[in-house]
């Protein structure tokens, strides 16, 4: 019992004192941090830092782009993943399976396997340094995996609530919209949370693709701090602070879901 | 009810970008793998297996990174495999307290790979970094280390970083599955007097077994996509001995423009892929269990 507790214990700080330790060292100077990494910032809740950070770095469209690209490649993915899902879900013949089985293969294969031949594609396309090209790849990716959690909710409606619909004489797309949507949205804002913590984080394609800065996203950004600023911790969790504040305060809020989301993901990813 | 006609129309826009971002490159990676090119040049040559035999016998920073990434997996899967277990089982009742704790483990899962990257490079750093002053203040002067720079621990500092970061949501899937477990199993054990360690043998761990195939999987690949992470902490340094399958194809097709042997690369990281994926679930699906 004992052991257990201090198990979970040493666990625990092992996770507050990182996360401390970046907000405190946000908050100090280069010295203080120097002379003293573990002690408070000398000037208590300080925000130079951040003011600075904002004034010498285009911070603010760093985090434009990352929600412009986050957002659209989210509300796409959604979308066309809960198509295809709602089409193989009604096919019932060889075509429904091949198309799973080839959204399932793309599950398989990780993306970083396909980083050279894709920025092949991506630069044919003149899509480089282009929010439009990293939200087009962004989409394809993560397609394989919202399609697959989709699917496996899909196929639980009764068949009846289809037939019924039919009978009504409504379309397919009137079926989609207004039964299968509203009926599926626990999956889809699983899937969405899922899909929100991998594009707001990712850094491989920006990496690839961007090199212009009024395109970068903010996990590009602030690797590149790194060559500026070196070993200036106070400078780079300061960078840190408000990349992640979005996805923090969204956890905070939004916890249930968060955990639901990302592990469906896990499972199905 | 058959479906209408309509209903291919679905398919269409996500089935375009799929083959245009995913299905082509994966097709066209085993076409580039035969041929030299360089990836700015509209010319190339086919060069057979050239790039394969290169890759297989004469490449010796392939052939150490495909070790580091075999260490790198096997150091995640175990520890991050036992640590998500353990608190699982520890933290299984739905106690305010206990949630409130799952939730903190899950919590680093939710930053970037390159945030993770920063503050564990701070924590490794030789002269402020944490770790090391830790070590200080308790008297263990002896076992401080330049965790990211020392070419034999590198790899592994960086595998704890990993297990830091998925931890919690791995432990979130083993609660998930511990709580599927019929409560009478373990209530007719006590009766019939079995020990802790019985009881965990006999009924919790062969009912666990497809929660510990998922997280084991997910690990598994998780650990071969941790380009994010090791590209932000060291960029495959130093001299090579953090190099992973994917930071050495980054670093061969845009750090010296061999697009041609990338791809080749490619070709071989998935295949590795495919022989693990399949290994494990033959593993960890041959004792399947029932209630």
């Amino acid at each position: 019992m004992i052991f257990r507790r201090f198990a979970v214990l040493i666990y625990a700080l092992l996770v507050i004192i990182p996360i401390t330790m970046v907000i405190l060292t946000s908050m100090k100077t280069m010295s203080e941090t120097f002379e003293n990494p573990l002690g408070l910032p000398g000037e208590g809740v300080n925000i130079a830092n951040y003011i600075d950070i904002f004034r010498s770095e285009t911070m603010l469209g760093y985090f434009i782009n990352s929600s412009v690209v986050t957002l659209a490649s989210v509300s796409f993915t959604l979308m066309f993943a809960a198509m295809i899902a709602f089409a193989i879900t009604r096919l019932t013949n060889w075509i429904g399976t091949i198309v799973f089985l080839l959204f399932t293969l793309g599950m398989m294969v990780p993306a970083q396997v396909n980083m050279v031949p894709l920025y092949n594609v991506v630069l044919q396309l003149g899509l480089t340094n282009s929010l439009l090209g990293l939200i087009l790849v962004n989409i394809s990716v993560t397609m394989p995996v919202a399609v697959f959690i989709l699917t496996g909710f899909m196929k639980t409606l009764p068949k009846e609530l289809f037939e019924a619909s039919t009978i009504d004489g409504a379309g397919e797309w009137k079926m989609f919209t207004s039964v299968v949507i509203p009926l599926s949205l626990p999956s889809l804002s699983a899937t969405a949370i899922f899909l929100f913590v991998m594009h707001w984080n990712d850094l491989l394609y920006p990496l690839l693709f961007i090199t212009d800065n009024n395109y970068k996203t903010l996990p590009l950004a602030l690797l590149e701090f790194q060559g500026q600023y070196a070993t200036n911790y106070p400078m780079l969790f300061t960078g840190v602070m408000i990349a992640s504040a979005p996805m923090v305060l969204a956890y905070i809020f939004l916890q249930r879901y968060f955990v639901a989301g990302m592990t469906a993901g896990a499972v199905k990813g | 009810m058959r479906a209408s006609k309509n209903i291919y129309l679905f398919l269409v826009p996500g089935f375009i970008l799929y083959s245009i971002f995913f299905l082509y490159p994966t097709v066209s990676a085993f076409f580039y793998s035969f041929t030299d090119w360089d990836g700015i040049s509209s010319e190339f040559d086919f060069v057979g297996v050239d790039n394969y035999i290169r890759a297989a016998t004469n490449d010796s920073i392939f052939a150490q990174a495909v070790g580091n990434n075999l260490s790198f997996m096997l150091f995640v899967v175990i520890f991050q495999t036992i640590f998500s277990l353990i608190f699982a089982i520890i933290l299984i009742k739905n106690t305010k307290f206990n949630i409130f704790l799952r939730a903190l483990f899950f919590f680093p899962t939710i930053l970037s790979s390159v945030s993770v990257a920063f503050i564990w490079s701070f924590i490794y750093d030789p002269s402020m970094g944490l770790l090391n002053t830790f070590l200080g203040i308790s008297g263990l002067e002896a076992l401080q280390q330049n965790w990211l720079g020392n070419q034999n621990i590198a790899i592994y500092s960086l595998a704890f970083t990993q297990v830091w970061f998925h931890t919690g949501q791995m432990l979130i899937i083993f609660v998930a599955g511990l709580h599927a477990i019929p409560n009478d199993l373990y209530e007719v054990a006590k009766i019939e007097g079995a020990s802790k360690w019985q009881t965990f043998k006999k009924i919790t761990w062969p009912l666990l077994a497809p929660s510990a195939t998922i997280v084991v999987a997910y690990t598994t690949i998780q650990s071969f996509k941790a380009f994010d992470l090791i590209f932000a902490t060291t960029r495959g340094g130093p001299n090579h001995s953090t190099e992973i399958i994917a930071t050495y194809i980054y670093e061969v097709a845009f750090r010296s423009y061999n697009f041609g042997y990338a791809s080749s690369i490619s070709v071989i990281f998935m295949v590795i892929i495919a022989i693990i994926t399949y290994l494990q679930f033959k593993v960890l699906r041959s004792d399947k269990v029932s209630y």
